[in-house]
């Protein structure tokens, strides 16, 4: 089937649940008010609180929703073929993503702009603001490992992408800087810093740059080395203040997601490109995981993503000038994301080549895994080639996307986590940590790389391959918590609950399933450190269990009682 | 009727800083309100029952910032300061 058929149907589709099942859900699930006064028109201050026009406001919603995730997941979730995956991520992005994001926002929104962390402690109980707590400790840490992973992968198979993706650094401040010193438009500015760091594509093809002579001195491998110097420049990176790197780099970054986006559909639609791979791949190997359960977890961002309702509740909340406008943000929001992992299933399906390339690509779960974004970024430069950019310079433009992506998230992924080390040193009256950045950092890094390190860890596709899918159930656990508070909140409100307790039940069953089933797979391959890692994540998921079945028991006493509570 | 490219641009120019530079700018102006915020908790202590040892040197700061006083105190989440007389 030519790929720019499968491209309409889906963006059919998710018109069509924009139009129709996101109207539902404004009216009679969350009862959108237009006079509501929301927090950014409340607690306006100009600088978090402030009332944006929607359309503005969906594109720093987007932006920041973006990244390498829904890039990665997809990637390797086409193992199982495109039409499962594809399938998840129509129905995963209208039936519960969307539910998800405008919900998280909705709920923030009426709770004055409060994160779903603290939604989680008022609606549901204390307990689940400390679930919330552990469960992003779990989800940064599995994701910086694996992005750390991604990364090095990326360097290794593409050396031409190495200066393109340390030039955005220099760039970024220089560009940050301009803004910063200059009160002018950054129109120009930004496009001059776009064209700098596109020359540099190909000045990375003229100098690649390898470590293997670097990793043969310290006696480890390429991808260890890597991986070593990633969290380098990450404890680095995290030590500086947000304004000076990272926000000049989510700036460059945002400009990028757009090109991204413009390049492959434009590709898609100019190249009319068949899909090569099975619908359905009915020749999966025997010691590959089966799809169910194992899709719904693989794929997370862009069918439905927790992170999400971190971003939904904590900034974008804070700004939404007129409450009916959390459906186009929120909602549409959700299917932005659900159109990048739309075109990273068509790069690693229909720009890889002949189906014969595709099965040798994906003959195993773990070939799968460690090649799926080397697939994707071979599958972009075939795309680009239809619009007369050579598919070498293609490839490698796609690698310095995924890599800046990743590298961002790392940067405020180590961050995060170095406030929540110096938290639990506060908590705990451990002075030392919490008071001591290097250490807290120290520590923040280390978590993630002692994983990324582990044996087999980064460096086996299949290992990788399980790892991605242990950061997928914390990520699902995320969006599940959220969805137990908006169901919570929504039927103490009288609304029909139903719409976020269908995902919620979903996700729930899909991810305690896959984790149980990873659980038996580790215990045989006596992989302790996974198993332990499995064996938490699985306590932290009855444990959510739990608290929404009592949340929900105590609202049902509440109404019998005719007390219910006040509607906010 | 030829297009007006010079409004086009401007349009163009004014959306692409309101979604892309203005979160940039926000995140400046909050960087800046922290160590705005961490002078005057500084310069304050003493306003707010803590002893200063360094009143006798803030002291002459005192009038310059007053104006920021007023903002300060309601960005930390009170409405109005608890000492009559001092503020509003």
């Amino acid at each position: 089937m030519p790929a720019v058929v499968v491209a309409v149907l889906v963006f059919t589709a998710f018109y069509l649940g924009f139009r129709l099942y996101s109207r539902y859900l404004a009216e009679k699930v969350y009862r959108l008010d237009p006079n509501f006064v929301t927090p950014a028109h409340e607690l306006k201050d100009g600088v978090d609180y402030v009332p944006t026009n929607k359309h503005v406001l969906f594109g720093h919603h987007f932006t920041s929703v973006a990244g390498a995730a829904p890039i990665v997941g997809p990637a390797i979730a086409v193992y199982w073929g495109w039409l499962p995956a594809m399938l998840w991520v129509v129905f995963g992005a209208i039936f519960a993503a969307g539910v998800h994001d405008t919900g998280a926002l909705v709920t923030s929104v009426r709770n004055k702009g409060q994160n779903i962390g603290t939604l989680s402690g008022s609606v549901i109980s204390s307990r689940a603001r400390s679930l919330f707590l552990i469960i992003l400790f779990f989800l940064l840490t599995l994701v910086n490992a694996v992005f750390a992973a991604v990364m090095a992968t990326l360097f290794i198979a593409n050396p031409a992408a190495v200066i393109p993706a340390v030039a955005v650094i220099p760039i970024a401040i220089a560009v940050g800087q301009r803004v910063y010193r200059s009160r002018s438009p950054a129109l120009i500015p930004s496009l001059i810093g776009l064209v700098v760091l596109y020359i540099m594509i190909p000045v990375g093809q003229l100098y690649p740059v390898s470590v293997d002579d670097l990793a043969a001195l310290a006696g480890l491998s390429p991808k260890t080395t890597w991986i070593l110097l990633i969290f380098l420049y990450t404890w680095f990176a995290s030590r500086l203040p947000v304004w000076m790197l990272l926000q000049p780099r989510d700036y460059i970054n945002s400009h990028q997601l757009f090109v991204a986006l413009g390049l492959i559909f434009c590709g898609v639609l100019a190249g009319f490109d068949t899909i090569n791979a099975p619908a359905v791949n009915t020749h999966i190997a025997a010691d590959s995981p089966s799809w169910f359960p194992f899709l719904f977890i693989t794929i997370a961002c862009g069918a439905i993503s927790g992170f999400h309702s971190l971003v939904a509740s904590g900034t974008t909340s804070k700004q939404l000038d007129k409450e009916t406008d959390a459906r186009y943000v929120g909602y549409l929001g959700a299917l932005g994301e659900g159109s990048l992992a739309l075109g990273a299933i068509l790069a690693t399906t229909a720009g890889i080549g002949t189906a014969a390339v595709w099965n040798e690509k994906y003959v195993d779960f773990g070939t799968a895994s460690s090649g799926a974004v080397g697939n994707f970024v071979g599958g972009v430069g075939h795309f680009v080639s239809h619009l007369g950019i050579p598919p070498e310079l293609g490839a490698i433009f796609a690698s310095v996307v995924v890599i800046t992506f990743a590298g961002t998230t790392m940067d405020t992924g180590v961050r995060l986590q170095r406030y929540i080390f110096q938290e639990v040193g506060e908590l705990i009256g451990a002075r030392w940590l919490a008071r001591n950045v290097t250490l807290a950092t120290t520590a923040g890094v280390a978590a993630p790389l002692a994983l990324a390190l582990a044996p087999g860890g980064g460096e086996q596709g299949f290992a990788f391959g399980r790892l991605w899918q242990l950061f997928g159930t914390t990520n699902q656990l995320t969006a599940g918590l959220t969805l137990a508070v908006v169901a919570v909140w929504t039927a103490a409100r009288r609304c029909n609950p139903v719409a976020p307790l269908i995902p919620l039940v979903f996700l729930l069953f899909m991810t305690v399933y896959a984790l149980f089933l990873n659980l038996v797979t580790f215990y045989t391959q006596r992989d302790w450190l996974l198993l332990s890692l499995d064996s938490i994540i699985l306590v932290l998921s009855v444990w959510l269990l739990v608290e929404a079945i009592v949340a929900f028991n105590r609202l049902r006493r509440a109404s019998r009682a005719q007390a219910v509570p006040v509607e906010r | 009727m030829p297009p007006d490219l010079p409004r086009l641009y401007r349009r163009i120019e004014a959306f692409h800083d309101e979604l892309f530079t203005a979160p940039w700018r926000s995140a400046l102006q909050r960087e800046a309100n922290r160590q705005q915020d961490a002078l005057l908790a500084m310069l304050f202590l003493e306003a707010l029952g803590v002893p200063n040892p360094a009143s006798y040197y803030t002291l002459e700061l005192y009038p310059e910032m007053v104006e920021a006083f007023h903002q300060w105190h309601r960005r930390m989440g009170l409405e109005r300061f608890p000492e009559i007389g001092f503020c509003c």
